[in-house]
């Protein structure tokens, strides 16, 4: 499409949509779109809490949250900048690109004073005990953690920065050991307990013959024996060997076709619940969850 | 054939977009059946004892909440009928406004006649810093990550809390999980040393890892929408008030996975046609 006929067909696209949009929102008596109703949480006695929780439009004590409905807003219009990206790049996307990202960062950081240094760090800080032989030991273990982390901001000082790399071979020599033990019991003896199975399967209510357990296990040990022979390198893959190393190729396509498949559900997963987002709270096109009487009434 | 080699991706988006819109729209439902990963899952709540303390650990974002949230969903409610005890914490930040709604959402707004107390009958822990090594303390002393719930409240003056030292006081735990940290740490520091029952949901990007821990250091998994959508089923077989599309999150999501799968499909069909008339017509040449 040249670019004249592409603005021109946009152009309308937007006319359209703007006019459906004000006819949904704004015609009295239309359908109506994107409203956010709220009523006040009572406590025993019908005392007002102060809180309010989501209602249905027709409950008694329902306004309308102009907060919450300029939350479902923002949130639709930066759903479909993100989604114009499939068509090209454009400064709506780039925007809620940058939204996301500033958004994001903010969040980390406040959870990470907030829940990481203010429990681990500010809190022991001030209750730091230095009278007794067992405080000072204590208070000691406190301050280990703000050493640390001091010499390790010392790297964005102008000299020095050797210091940060003590902090660091600490944190790498911790989380080495804590790590290879747990794999060495989680994902390598006990995955190789994992593998003794029966090749003969009996059947657990009238002792007969499980011939599709026994399948699964026989499968199950000859994926595991045929890839092991592939990623075996020490034997040249030809002949009887060659043809079992071939077995754990084709183990390997289908291990790497199932996951695949399990990509794509999952993505269409997400759009499938971001669609809803925009068809339910935003134009009220359905109404899966009953939130809203039906139209008419 | 020769239009395919040339066709615009973005019709291709097109199509997916109406692939998924439209039975939305249509409100199609596609009929499910739990299969049996699942239901090791279901049963396992099932025959606990009513009273039991099952931790849910909410380890994802709101990137998965559309993937995830419905077998939260299902599983609080799962206990909440069963009257089980809910320890509710995030190995996330971002996760903890997730953890509140399913508070406010479930256990305070559908099951609000039960009575559910904050304290007696559920727990908020929050969310704490340290990704596995938090598991790995909790699985000694809770106490050592998690002095107080998310509100402040020492545990020891939670009734649901003051009896409980580690993990082993737990009867079930369960970790909804998107990544790291989530299902593999927790088979890795609880389920395998401490030999604890573990289920597990997960993405569907992450549910192949978890299979080969199936049967002995997992007990289920709830893999991806269409594990939460099986779940969804068994609860409604059982708990009739839950058989109602209102209380059926996934499997009103799985109707656009169908057409979106048989779209992909007949893609991966048609390219690989037009693949081999391509070469056919290269090697006449």
């Amino acid at each position: 499409m040249n670019p004249p006929v592409e603005r021109r067909v946009w152009w309308v696209i937007f006319l359209l949509s703007g006019a459906f949009l004000l006819w949904r929102a704004a015609v009295p008596g239309g359908p109506g779109m994107a409203r956010v109703y709220i009523k006040p949480v009572v406590a025993e006695g019908d005392v007002p809490t102060g809180a309010w929780i989501a209602a249905r439009p027709d409950e008694a004590g329902a306004v309308v949250s102009s907060a919450r409905t300029a939350g479902v807003w923002v949130a639709a219009l930066l759903t479909l900048a993100i989604f114009s990206f499939l068509y090209k790049d454009n400064p709506a996307y780039r925007f809620a690109e940058a939204v996301m990202v500033g958004v994001s960062a903010a969040y980390f950081m406040v959870a990470g004073f907030w829940d990481g240094l203010v429990p681990k760090l500010f809190i022991p800080l001030s209750q730091m005990e230095w009278g007794t032989a067992g405080g000072v030991g204590r208070s000691l273990l406190t301050l280990t953690p703000l050493v640390l982390g001091l010499m390790l901001l010392w790297r964005l000082l102008p000299r020095g920065g050797w210091i940060a790399r003590w902090p660091l071979a600490f944190i790498v020599g911790t989380y080495a050991g804590i790590r290879l033990l747990s794999f060495l019991e989680a994902d390598f003896v006990s995955q190789i307990r994992n593998t003794m199975v029966p090749l003969v399967v009996r059947d657990t209510a009238g002792g007969g013959f499980d011939l599709w357990a026994s399948v699964r296990n026989g499968l199950m040990l000859g994926g595991v024996l045929s890839c092991l022979a592939y990623f075996f390198f020490s034997m040249d893959h030809r002949g009887w060997y060659g043809r079992v190393a071939r077995v754990g190729v084709w183990y390997l396509m289908i291990t790497f076709g199932a996951s695949f498949a399990f990509t794509v559900m999952g993505r269409i997963a997400l759009l499938a619940s971001r669609l809803e987002f925009l068809f339910d709270d935003w134009l009220w096109l359905i109404d899966p969850l009953g939130k809203r009487p039906p139209p008419g009434l | 054939m020769a239009w395919l080699q040339t066709l615009d991706r973005r019709w291709i988006f097109l199509a997916m977009l109406l692939a998924v819109a439209l039975p939305q729209l249509l409100q199609v439902r596609v009929p499910e059946k739990p299969t049996a990963l699942v239901l090791n899952v279901f049963r396992k709540i099932e025959e606990l004892p009513e009273g039991s303390r099952v931790l849910i650990s909410f380890d994802y974002s709101p990137s998965s909440e559309g993937e995830l949230a419905p077998m939260a969903t299902a599983l609080v409610r799962h206990c909440c009928e069963k009257r089980h005890r809910l320890v509710l914490m995030t190995l996330w930040p971002d996760g903890k406004p997730l953890v509140e709604r399913a508070i406010s959402r479930i256990i305070e707004g559908e099951y609000a006649a039960l009575g559910l107390q904050p304290g007696r009958d559920y727990v908020n822990l929050g969310y704490r810093p340290g990704k596995e090594v938090v598991i790995k303390t909790i699985a000694t002393s809770l106490r050592a990550e998690f002095p107080t719930d998310d509100a402040g409240t020492p545990l020891d003056d939670l009734p649901l809390t003051a009896e409980v030292t580690n993990l082993q006081d737990l009867d079930l735990l369960i970790s909804i999980s998107a990544g790291f940290p989530g299902l593999k740490e927790w088979v890795q520091y609880a389920s395998s040393p401490l030999k604890l029952p573990l289920a597990v949901g997960a993405t569907a990007v992450q549910a192949p890892q978890a299979y080969p821990y199936i049967p002995r250091q997992l007990l289920g998994i709830l893999a991806a929408v269409k594990g939460a959508a099986e779940y969804e089923v068994a609860l409604g077989e059982r708990y009739p008030n839950l058989a109602v599309p209102q209380r059926q999150d996934a499997v009103r999501r799985m109707a656009p996975q169908l057409w979106a799968h048989l779209l992909i499909i007949a893609l991966i069909v048609l390219g690989n046609v037009a693949a081999v008339l391509s070469r056919r017509a290269g090697g006449s040449r």
